[in-house]
């Protein structure tokens, strides 16, 4: 990338005063941003957090100058080097748009056209923003682009469509895109939330390397906190539309002033941490609607803090916490308040006793037919291919117990989950669930007892819930169907139970799903699921969709009732630390395999398969006082329709021993406790791996 | 308890119908339908005469009648009042078009439903039916049904089932596969609900956004129908009023007495763009969420 050095300006580069931004709803004018402050220097890295709702992307559209159709910017200034964006108009800002800032959005697919090749998008910028500019000239820059941002074979990539690259390479044509007019300020709109941990890490490299080459300045929107810390040197969290603390990145997360940000903090999963020990602290309610923003300090209502008469007397200005002006903080009591000493970790709980298993998988394989019907296919006599989803998966999972599935998107996990439910059949292997194979038994064919026995937590708080019907009348079915009762009363009164169960209010039953939350909607999933008594309750990534502060109420939740009914827990998840803090076992899949299986703790050391490790290696860490191994892994999986032979995994190992990884499939190799790595390096050789995650104290 | 879930439901509705006045096109085809609706409830009001009453044939518009009343619009070439017929003729258009329309809706529901729902063999002979009716011209297959059993009201809803039920269902069909693939549906089945409750608890309702647009449109539709098919004179049996028969009975004289289809044309495109009109706004309304 051409670098150039900058014209070095006296001030900031960018300079964001008393911003405030509205929208036109049908509620009225809605301020979703009100007196914003920022500043980001020249080649600086600044990080922007905060829960969803609380208008970080806001903050971004207004820098743009880009605030939608019913939005407007109401008040203050925004300055790049100087200049005045905000009374940009037309021609200038088209021009300011291409050449001085760059912009990456969370969603890939959305970003670039599907019905034009990366080519053409990609000279369309210096076509437009580059006087006198040559198509000739385009497609080199064109192409020098992609190669900076790793794409292999940029001829080709060229040519292609958005359709045809993974999400983790169209991320990287985006950003290639935003980098194209060598923008001073690039603006990352959670960039890599769409994305698998081991892309993510490979994204977050390349924006480290571009930031090195080139100088540019970013500014990182993210709700992940660990994120923020490993990419930025300086951070502003917000706050229903306000920034409430601001500061360099790790004074901010290893002394937080402001009540929020300790919340946020504490809502995160470190490693180390686990249920029992030492649990999630969630921050009670939610981010107000901007016109329920209450009076004064606008966190009072979720503060442990909060005093009346103070703290809601009238608003509450920015504070030096500092004292050179770097850290600042609103809030009125940030001297009053010390930062209370964690609890002491109590030691876990001794190993329960070896309970009964509730489900035993042996050698489950799930196919799916892919129909072939072009001509070739007729001709070569290849008519129908193999998906193969599952392959061989074996493990069980015992009662009480949280068993969790990890691995990337496709790696086949979610269809596990599916053919354990009934929704499709096994196309071989058993399934004992209770004494009874499930594996060719589709849910239509399963007794009451099987049904009430086995419930799932979805995914996506919006599908999960019927929109058009109360949340309670959907509890009330799942009770009458799962719980056996029968009357009016009777089912009344175990929905407010099942309600209580999940820490919600009972007056919530009247309400649609689209007046809840998405926490609360999660909440109802998870009554509804437990509305018969469940042995096993399936967790298809249950707060995955959720904001930190809502995951650790969520996770509170559900470890509650089971601990209470003793219920197997079947985790699906991609989120390690998540696992890591809430299962007892953990199955590691790759492409419809099993490579590693184990007690958390026996996954998250050493030895791990060398997947694992890359895994956790992906994984950000919000913690100061640890250092993490980086293990960049190439490329994104192969497809499942065309499996490696071998061991599955060889494609990308960095541990790759040689042709015996490519031909022969690796052996189950199982310790005496049980632990089973599926790699053909000896487990000696494992075991001699450094661990991953290092206390950087000791 | 039930008391409280009436009023409840009330006040949605009240709710639903203020929401029209967030779209002005909506509220304006609300209205022409609503003046339709009221003119077929008092049209033993509004019309002075009888529907089918012989009177001075081949008077103008606003002529005075032999009572000391007036024919507003004119008479007929049998001395029968427009306006009359007209009131008159709006039940018929109203009523044949509502539960035609509903009937046909009724059919292509469930067909969609399941088709989209059951997939398979019932998917595969559903959809095949439906594309073989649709690729006949509409019109043709109206006048076949109806030629061939007659005109009757009966025979008119039956036609209009059977040529538009299909073109429901694909409808129907498409939002039921999108709808399927939701978590709440797979949470359905796995508590054991049968085929029927998944769809006509767990899909349908769902789907009635674009399906109320579609009625309305559709209602539309039906309204032109009726009318064409009272033109043919395969509507209903005269002497009773029809619009489209009017507008029949008028054309051979529309040079010298053009208000006997001028209005009855006014009256039919005025419903139907009403109806149109309905339609665009709730559609706008409905992309607003």
């Amino acid at each position: 990338m051409a670098i150039l050095a900058r014209t070095p300006a006296d001030g900031p580069l960018l300079e964001v005063r008393g911003l405030s931004v509205a929208y036109a709803t049908r509620a009225g004018e809605v301020r979703a941003v009100t007196d914003f402050d920022l500043t980001v220097g020249e080649s600086e890295a600044v990080g922007l957090v905060g829960e969803s709702g609380c208008g970080k992307s806001t903050v971004a559209g207004a820098i743009m100058c880009h605030v939608g159709g019913n939005g407007r910017i109401c008040a203050g200034s925004i300055r790049l080097r100087g200049q005045e964006l905000t009374r940009m108009r037309g021609e200038e800002l088209r021009r300011l748009r291409g050449a001085e800032i760059g912009m990456v959005y969370q969603e890939p697919m959305s970003a670039l056209n599907p019905s034009m090749t990366i080519g053409r998008q990609l000279m369309e910028v210096p076509l437009h923003h580059l006087p006198g500019c040559t198509r000739g000239i385009a497609r080199a820059r064109a192409l020098k682009v992609l190669a900076d941002v790793k794409l292999a074979d940029p001829e080709r990539m060229m040519s292609a469509y958005p359709h045809q690259l993974s999400g983790g390479q169209q991320q990287r044509v985006v950003i290639a895109m935003a980098m194209l007019a060598d923008p001073s300020l690039l603006l990352l709109d959670e960039p890599t939330t769409a994305l698998d941990v081991t892309v993510e890490a490979s994204i977050l490299e390349l924006i480290r390397e571009i930031r090195q080459t080139t100088g540019t300045a970013v500014l990182y929107i993210s709700h992940n906190l660990g994120l923020i810390l490993e990419t930025c040197s300086r951070v502003a969290v917000m706050y229903a539309g306000q920034v409430v603390e601001e500061g360099p990145v790790r004074q901010v997360f290893e002394d937080p002033r402001h009540p929020y940000t300790r919340g946020l903090v504490g809502c995160v999963v470190a490693p180390g941490r686990n249920k029992a020990s030492n649990p999630l602290k969630p921050i009670r309610g939610q981010v107000p609607l901007p016109h329920e923003r209450p009076r004064g300090c606008r966190f009072g209502p979720r503060c442990d803090h909060f005093l009346a008469g103070r703290c809601d007397a009238g608003s509450v200005p920015m504070f030096d916490a500092a004292g050179s002006g770097a850290h600042r903080v609103r809030c009125l009591r940030w001297k009053e308040i010390g930062r209370e000493a964690e609890p002491a970790v109590a030691d876990s709980p001794p190993p329960r006793e070896a309970q009964q298993v509730v489900l035993r998988s042996d050698g489950l394989k799930k196919y799916y037919p892919l129909y072939d019907r072009s001509v070739l296919a007729v001709i070569s006599g290849r008519r129908v291919r193999w998906v193969k989803a599952n392959e061989e998966l074996s493990f069980e999972a015992r009662r009480g117990q949280t068993v969790a599935i990890v691995g990337e998107s496709g790696c086949g996990k979610s269809t596990f989950a599916r053919v354990l439910m009934g929704l499709e059949t096994a196309t071989s292997g058993r399934l004992l669930f209770d004494g009874a194979d499930l594996a060719g038994l589709p849910v239509r064919r399963r007794s009451e007892a099987q049904l009430s026995a086995l419930q799932m937590v979805f995914q996506n708080p919006d599908e999960t819930l019927n929109p058009s019907r109360t949340v309670g009348s959907q509890i009330a079915r799942a009770v009458r169907k799962l719980g056996g009762e029968k009357g009016r009363d009777r089912i009344a009164e175990r929905v407010h139970h099942l309600l209580d169960l999940v820490k919600l209010p009972r007056g919530l039953a009247e309400r649609r799903p689209r007046q809840l939350s998405g926490g609360q909607k999660q909440r109802i999933g998870i009554a509804r699921a437990f509305a018969g008594q469940p042995a096993m309750v399936v967790c298809d990534e249950p707060v995955s969709a959720l904001d930190v502060s809502v995951q650790a109420a969520v996770t509170g939740v559900l470890t509650d009732i089971q601990r209470r009914h003793g219920t197997t827990l079947l985790f699906i998840s991609h989120d390690l630390p998540v696992v890591r803090y809430l299962a007892d076992r953990i199955v590691v899949m790759y492409l419809g395999q099993i490579m590693e299986e184990g007690t958390a703790d026996e996954v998250f050391a050493p030895p791990y398969h060398p997947y694992t490790e890359a895994l956790l290696s992906a994984v950000p860490v919000a913690d100061t006082s640890v250092k993490r191994k980086r293990i960049v892994l190439e490329g994104s999986p192969p497809s499942v329709l065309d499996p490696p032979g071998g061991c599955p995994f060889h494609t990308r190992c960095p541990r790759k021993l040689g042709r015996i990884c490519e031909k022969e499939r690796p052996p189950a190799r199982r310790t005496e406790s049980g632990h089973l790595i599926r790699c053909h390096i000896p487990m000696d050789e494992l075991r001699k791996v450094e661990p991953v995650i290092k206390s950087a104290i000791c | 308890m039930s008391e409280n879930g009436l009023t409840d439901r009330a006040l949605r509705v009240f709710r639903h119908i203020g929401s029209l006045g967030e779209s002005r096109i909506a509220a304006a085809g609300a209205v022409i339908i609503l003046f339709w609706a009221l003119v077929a409830i008092f049209a033993g009001e509004i019309a002075a005469y009888g529907p089918n009453a012989q009177l001075v044939p081949f008077q103008p518009p606003g002529a005075s009648a032999p009572d000391g009343g007036t024919f507003w619009l004119g008479t007929d070439h049998l001395g029968r009042d427009i306006l009359s017929r007209i009131a008159f003729g709006s039940r018929t258009v109203l009523i044949y078009a509502t539960s035609a329309t509903a009937a046909a809706y009724a059919v292509g529901i469930v067909m969609g439903l399941a088709a989209g729902y059951m997939r398979g063999w019932i998917d595969d002979v559903l959809s095949r039916v439906a594309d073989l009716i649709l690729s006949f011209p509409v019109l043709v297959l109206y006048v076949v049904i109806i030629t061939t059993f007659g005109p009757s009201g009966l025979n008119i809803v039956l036609a209009v089932v059977f040529a538009s039920a299909p073109g429901i269902m694909r409808i129907v069909r498409s939002l039921t596969l999108d709808l399927s693939s939701r978590d709440y549906v797979a949470a359905a089945e796995t508590r054991g609900e049968s085929a029927w409750y998944v769809m006509f608890a767990e899909i349908l309702p769902n789907a009635r956004g674009p399906l109320i647009v579609d009625a309305c449109l559709r209602l539309g539709y039906t309204t032109i129908t009726i009318g064409v098919l009272g033109f043919f004179g395969l509507g209903l049996p005269p002497p009773d009023p029809d619009w489209g028969g009017m507008i029949s009975a008028g054309r051979a004289m529309a040079t010298f007495a053009p208000h006997m289809t001028v209005f009855p044309a006014l009256a039919i495109s005025s419903l139907v763009l009403g109806l149109n009109m309905l339609a665009d706004g709730l559609r706008e309304i409905s992309m607003k969420d």
